[in-house]
């Protein structure tokens, strides 16, 4: 019998890591336990496992090579950006590879007339900002985690920020990525071009979670940097008030820049913790925010006053300068932080759903947190309809995190009974795997597996992930929802 | 399940029994798009209408056979537009059919291409399986993005029934300006504005004019005409001319046979073939009309780091319509077919002859 260190082969895990330290310099093949610990799980830290060995590859060439390799051996590969992922995505196999991109961190040009950067998968998502700065130019997605998330990550999860209901995700924000497949070959897909021959590839290898290819070089599009901004914040006594308020904005013909909403358990955990002068009376408050020429944000401000204070508003302040714009902004992007302070642990949810039914979630949400006696503050990238409610737990108390998962299973369900989507940003990775099962049919799931087959017939790129199989399904048991209606709509759900 | 619904189903399954190709045709306004067309016309005008429209959503959900100017119609009376200006072709396109062949219009340089509006679909698979994927909402992730890949595959990968669009508000203000320009200033001068934070919504350059159309506030649009100069073109002339262009009916189209759709990155310098040429969107689109060699159109777009269609006439069985794939790429393509069409029903060969 082969001895078993932490589930793992040891036979096959130093063939494995011979052959690539063949082809790979010796300090790029890591596979003592003290060297694989630091990639045991990602940003889902309640899932942890040590992978058979970790690759890190530093050029396109090293990558065909362990992927060539892996898929000789028939050996798993999961790819892996920072390991800020909120769902398990880069999660390592004891039986796998994972193979890390932080030695191809390189930013290899910017070009300010054609407006376009390549980039290097491992490039901080900030750092291309950085370096478009110079020429007023920026990369709009801007996920909160953008001083830590690589480029990759961000395609393979096809990441949002809070500008993106005006800019775009990063899938509008793509131009073309070049990726290896399991057999090692060298794909391009989608060009610096408007459009590329064939079928939208791109559009398939963005979100793709790392099951379609390793992506080696990603060609983003900068935008101008707006001339000026200017952000509203307004409090509401009433969350649904609050919910109705982002609807009227829309209505009005307006897409504000950015369009946030924190409940106030939400603005009471980042108050203490960045100062941000929230009003903490606001059952919620709203922040609005438009950008463009002074003209243009001086007439766009007044019209978004206007809305807000006819939906209800109790207090309504502009931000008067840059410094405090930022300061608004930093009570929203500290929110995960924040609230990570007044909690042992928090589990982030992703749903999104119609707009329309922002605050009847709200209500929802109130109501489990009863049921399961956890808290649950929220943020919401409330332009988009994309949730993110934060349940407070202690994982050491095993029924805590039960209950907790729980509790995540119902918001998630329910986002798909209101006609919504189990993740809007975040991915499904594994932490939402069951889920896909309740928002896909059969066909539908088994069409999702036709796909990766189309790119990887061995089945080697990340395969537990994502797309659960029929038999999961099965024993998870719960039935697809057809199109956002409840199996039974007529039944109390609560 | 729609009894149109269910006569497609039947007809697909039938087909697929048989193993004859079937050829998925809204208005046929854009029969001339693509390879050689094969096999008995499926008509998808029966299954048409709007399902659900909501303005506070930015969403319009619309089923295939719908007519795109009673889509636009909707939209456009509770002020909100399809923002990528698909070409029409003809009275009769749907929707289906501007989704299937995935052209968009001048605003794609500003607002996005129409894939990037693309939000859910519900197809007939070449089994004629009933899927669904995407949803109505802005923000989705759950499974690969296939409805963006149904976007622009020429009805290849499955039958479109329902689509679900984000739309726009349509800008409170617009205004066009001319300016005469030699071609290599106004590619120039096309890049330089794209890095500027200007409301720029769509620019074309055709003999020795560049065009250029500005959206938005009020306040911006005033201060960019401030900024960008040039002759005023009064409402009407610029509404004709952006549908002109959008459809090909500008005179540079007229009877531009064979015509080359050229996409290349924004910079690329003006190309070198006989001929005339046309530019959209900031540089990124030169339309050819030329007697040149197909092989030099193709190798002078790939050097550009582009691609060149050969979207009206000329010689398509000997040239190809699209643009040739690398080897590993197209095996993809291959693999993708077999599996939402195993037994090649759907448009057989109308984007790539091989599958
Ligand atoms: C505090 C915090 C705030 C966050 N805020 C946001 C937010 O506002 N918006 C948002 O969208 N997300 C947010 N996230 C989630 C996360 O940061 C994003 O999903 C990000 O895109 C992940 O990037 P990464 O480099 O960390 O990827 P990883 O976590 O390393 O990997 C994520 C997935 O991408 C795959 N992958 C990584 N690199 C490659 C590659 N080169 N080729 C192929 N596959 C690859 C992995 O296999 C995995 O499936 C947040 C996370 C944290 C911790």
């Amino acid at each position: 019998m082969n001895v078993r260190i932490a589930g793992i082969d040891a036979d096959r895990q130093a063939k494995v890591a011979a052959r690539l330290g063949q082809l790979l310099p010796e300090a790029s093949v890591l596979h003592h336990q003290e060297d694989t610990r630091p990639y045991e799980c990602d940003g889902l830290s309640a899932y942890r496992e040590l992978p058979m060995v970790v690759a890190l590859p530093a050029s396109e060439g090293e990558v065909q090579a362990v992927l060539k390799v892996c898929n000789d051996l028939n050996v798993k590969v999961i790819a892996r950006g920072a390991g800020t992922g909120l769902s398990g995505g880069a999660l390592p196999s004891r039986e796998g590879v994972l193979l890390s991109t932080a030695k191809m961190g390189k930013i290899i040009h910017v070009d300010p007339v054609a407006r376009v950067a390549r980039v290097q998968p491992g490039v901080r998502n900030l750092s291309i900002t950085e370096a478009a700065a110079p020429y007023g130019l920026y990369f709009a997605p801007d996920p909160s985690s953008q001083i830590a998330c690589t480029i990759g990550g961000n395609v393979a999860e096809n990441a949002g920020g809070v500008h993106c209901l005006k800019y775009g995700l990063t899938v509008h924000n793509v131009m073309r990525v070049r990726g290896v497949t399991i057999a090692g070959e060298v794909i391009e897909l989608g060009s610096e071009a408007l459009d590329a021959a064939g079928y939208d590839l791109l559009a398939l290898a963005v979100g793709s979670e790392g099951m379609l290819m390793v992506i080696t070089e990603v060609t983003v599009r900068l935008v101008p940097k707006p001339e000026l901004a200017r952000c509203i914040l307004a409090a509401y006594d009433d969350v649904e008030k609050a919910g109705n308020a982002v609807a009227d904005v829309i209505a009005a013909g307006i897409i504000p820049a950015g369009l946030e909403m924190m409940d106030q358990p939400a603005t009471r955990a980042v108050e203490e913790f960045v100062h941000a002068n929230y009003p903490l009376d606001a059952k919620a408050i709203l922040l609005c925010e438009s950008d463009g020429t002074p003209e243009e944000v001086a007439e766009e401000i007044e019209r978004m006053t206007e809305v807000l204070r006819k939906s209800g508003a109790t207090e309504i302040r502009v931000s008067r300068d840059e410094a405090e714009r930022l300061k608004f902004w930093a009570g929203r992007k500290a929110a995960f932080p924040a609230v990570g302070r007044i909690s042992p642990d928090y589990y982030c949810m992703d749903g999104t759903i119609p707009r329309k039914r922002l605050g009847e979630m709200l209500h929802a949400i109130a109501r489990l947190e009863k049921k399961y006696r956890l808290r649950c503050p929220n943020v919401f990238h409330a332009g988009d309809g994309n949730l993110h409610p934060l349940i407070l737990f202690d994982a050491n108390d095993p029924d805590e995190l039960h209950r907790t998962e729980q509790f995540a299973a119902e918001v998630l369900e329910l986002s798909v009974a209101y006609g919504g989507t189990v993740t809007g940003e975040h991915g499904v990775g594994i932490e939402k795997i069951n889920q896909m099962c309740v928002q896909f049919s059969p066909e539908e799931l088994e069409m999702f597996r036709g796909v990766k087959r189309a790119f990887d017939p061995p089945g080697l790129l990340n395969p537990d992930k994502n797309i659960p199989t029929l038999r999961r399904c099965a024993e998870y048991g719960k039935m697809h929802v057809h199109r956002g209606q409840l199996p039974h709509p007529e039944l109390p759900r609560f | 399940m729609t009894d149109a619904v269910n006569s497609l189903v039947e007809t697909i399954r039938a087909a697929a029994e048989a193993g004859r190709g079937l050829r998925l045709r809204g208005g046929g306004t854009k029969d001339f798009y693509g390879q050689a067309l094969h096999g008995a016309v499926l008509d998808t005008r029966g299954h048409a209408g709007i399902v659900a429209y909501e303005p506070t959503e930015l969403v319009v959900t619309v089923r295939g056979g719908t007519r795109l100017t009673e889509l636009e119609a909707t939209l456009a009376e509770k002020g909100q537009m399809l923002p990528f200006e698909p070409p029409h072709f003809g009275a009769d396109a749907t929707i289906g059919g501007a989704v299937a062949a995935g052209l968009s219009g001048p605003r794609r340089q500003s607002a996005g291409a129409l894939r990037d509006f693309v939000l859910g679909v519900r197809i007939l698979d070449g089994r004629g399986q009933d899927l669904t994927f995407g949803g109505q909402v802005m923000k989705n992730v759950a499974g690969y993005d296939v409805s963006r890949l149904i976007a622009g595959s020429m009805g290849t990968l499955g039958l479109i029934l329902e689509v679900s669009l984000k739309v726009l508000p349509i800008p409170v203000t617009e205004a066009t300006l001319q300016l005469e320009l030699p071609q290599d200033k106004a590619i120039e001068i096309m890049n330089r504005w794209g890095g500027k934070p200007l409301p720029v919504s769509a620019t074309a350059w055709t003999d020795g004019d560049l065009w250029v159309r500005l959206s938005g506030a009020e306040a911006a649009v005033r201060a960019a005409r401030e900024k960008i100069g040039g002759e005023v073109v009064d409402d009407a002339g610029a509404a004709a001319f952006w549908t002109a262009l959008r459809e090909h009916t500008e005179p540079f189209f007229r009877d531009a046979v064979p015509l080359w759709r050229v996409s290349v990155p924004s910079t690329t310098a003006a190309l070198e073939v006989p001929g005339e040429q046309l530019i959209e969107w900031g540089g990124s689109l030169r339309w050819l009309t030329t007697g040149a060699d197909a092989r030099v159109i193709r190798e002078l777009a790939a050097r550009a780091g582009g691609h060149a269609t050969l979207f009206r006439g000329g010689d398509k069985a000997e040239t190809g319509v699209f643009h040739p794939l690398a080897p590993a790429v197209a095996r993809i393509h291959a693999n993708l077919k077999r599996e939402f069409d195993p037994h090649g029903v759907l448009n057989r060969g109308r984007m790539y002859p091989e599958f």
